[in-house]
């Protein structure tokens, strides 16, 4: 463990230029650059907004930023899984030639998304002022649902990347899991609609929670799902560990097969 | 022979290797029901032992598939070996081939950092080396477009240039040198010669005996994944060149 610790201490530089290396690439040759990462959430909550207020009616209060929170993590999640998915396979002439610890790809692409994430809150915040949401000292704990969903990208980005190095069909196959887990979120409807008899099917959701709980704390003030707060600690650490065990399990053979 | 920097005891390299390569569930399914998987072993390394001391320039010769990558994958930790135990005291520092460590997308600068850093040079060592490195790399005017705009040869260049600009403990030399003008050839074979003085333990694989010939002290002979002659360069040089 102690080993472990310092070695990533020693790669501490490294991590850090990987991760500048995925935002300055991100945005480089764009007009805008990174505003990009504040302006495109912007502007699907408008479509969002537009589509489930004017074309479908709902009764959800303060629509856009009810949509704009399921988004941005729907939207960070989806980011973090598919990069680190592809961040072995795709740095195969490094890993081939040059002992770096490997975690560090997928680590450092979750931690990219994670800054891009950062700044997307930035026009969640402005929304919400414009709205009068009305900040309570409940909106601090929307740290925690932020600390889950880090923990639960890069378990399941370990998991995702290891399997990906066997098996590349797992790129096309995921797309769809992402699609089914983007319906399953209850980014632009409200849970009310669905008819009990199936609402638990979205706890089975690993992200689903986690926006409910981020929602508890920014939007509605209080505690509407204890099961959803009890999710938010247990999908994280459960993701983590499967992804952890799996891709150290597996780390060495990846070498033969990309 | 107690003063080794790499010391591989009974080294050996099995794959398990399918007959078809599959990669795809479908695939993967469908012929394990047929019950086509097929396992071979491949032995690309079979009992390998070899002690290489401090300051040594290693030249490993072989014919292709011999087993020279693979050796040198094991001491430079990428891959590690079925059986045996390799000892490595000391940094081992691959020259990338065509700077396998470059992203096309960042320019020369970014990815002198970026370079430096994969290698295990601190940050301020790099900031300090950088101008020393465009100078050597004779990349002055291209620094800041980005690789990809280069030519294989600036790309060999500037990996030179990065992996050289230290005298490192190990240095790696897969088959690097006969990439970039002749005029370059001969400045990086000269930056090899001052390496080879220093107390760098070299290993080089090349397929040009008259490199080798000039630069080893010690050459390594290796066939179908086991050592077949080690010793000193012209002896052992002399040996392939009859075989060959």
């Amino acid at each position: 463990m102690i080993r472990h610790l310092k070695t990533f201490y020693n790669y501490r530089a490294l991590l850090w230029e990987f991760v500048k290396k995925d935002i300055k690439l991100k945005y480089r040759n764009s007009f805008l650059g990174i505003l990009w990462s504040m302006l495109n959430p912007l502007l699907i909550m408008v479509v969002l907004t537009f589509i489930f207020s004017n074309i479908f009616k709902n009764s959800i209060p303060n629509f856009p930023v009810y949509c704009l929170t399921g988004r941005l993590i729907y939207d960070f999640f989806s980011q973090a899984t598919n990069q680190s998915m592809v961040s072995i396979t795709s740095k195969s002439t490094l890993i081939k030639k040059i002992y770096v610890p490997k975690y560090l790809y997928p680590l450092s692409r979750v931690i990219s998304s994670f800054i891009i994430f950062l700044i997307s809150l930035i026009p969640l915040l402005l929304i919400m002022l414009v709205t009068r949401v009305k900040l309570t000292p409940m909106s601090l704990l929307a740290v925690f649902p932020l600390l889950s969903l880090v923990a639960l990208a890069l378990g399941i980005g370990l998991f995702l990347a290891t399997v990906n190095v066997f098996f590349r069909d797992m790129q096309h196959l995921y797309s769809v899991v992402l699609l089914v887990v983007m319906y399953m979120s209850a980014i632009f409807y409200s849970v009310d609609i669905i008819n009990p008899k199936y609402a638990f099917v979205l706890k089975f959701n690993p992200i689903f929670p986690i926006i409910a709980v981020f929602r508890d704390c920014l939007l509605n003030g209080q505690i509407t799902g204890s099961g959803n707060w009890i999710l938010c600690a247990i999908y994280p650490v459960l993701a983590l560990g499967i992804g952890l065990f799996t891709f150290y399990k597996q780390q060495d053979k990846f070498i033969l097969n990309i | 022979m107690d003063d080794f920097i790499i010391k591989l005891e009974h080294v050996g390299m099995h794959y398990r290797k399918t007959t078809q390569k599959v990669d795809s569930f479908k695939e993967y399914f469908i012929k394990r029901l047929r019950k086509q998987i097929a396992y071979e072993e491949f032995i690309a390394l079979n009992d390998i032992n070899l002690t290489i001391g401090k300051g040594e320039v290693v030249g490993f010769v072989g014919l292709n598939g011999a087993g020279k990558s693979t050796l040198l994958k094991l001491i430079s930790g990428v891959q590690k070996p079925t059986v045996g135990k390799v000892t490595v005291k000391g940094k081992v520092s691959p020259l990338l081939e065509l700077g396998a460590g470059f992203d096309n997308d960042l320019t020369g600068r970014e990815n002198i950092k970026l370079n430096g850093l994969i290698l295990g040079y601190s940050k301020e060592f790099i900031k300090e080396k950088t101008d020393e490195i465009i100078e050597f790399a004779e990349l002055k005017d291209f620094i800041d477009t980005p690789i990809k705009n280069y030519s294989s040869g600036m790309r060999a260049r500037l990996g030179f240039a990065i992996a050289t600009v230290v005298t490192p403990q190990i240095l790696i030399v897969d088959e690097v040198l006969s990439v970039g003008d002749g005029r370059f050839k001969k400045k990086s074979e000269q930056r090899m010669v001052e390496l080879i003085k220093s107390d760098a333990t070299v290993l080089f694989v090349s397929h040009s005996l008259a490199q080798i010939r000039r630069l080893c002290t010690k050459v390594v002979w290796l066939e179908k994944g086991q050592i077949k002659m080690v010793g000193p360069t012209k002896e052992v040089c002399d040996a392939y060149e009859a075989y060959l």
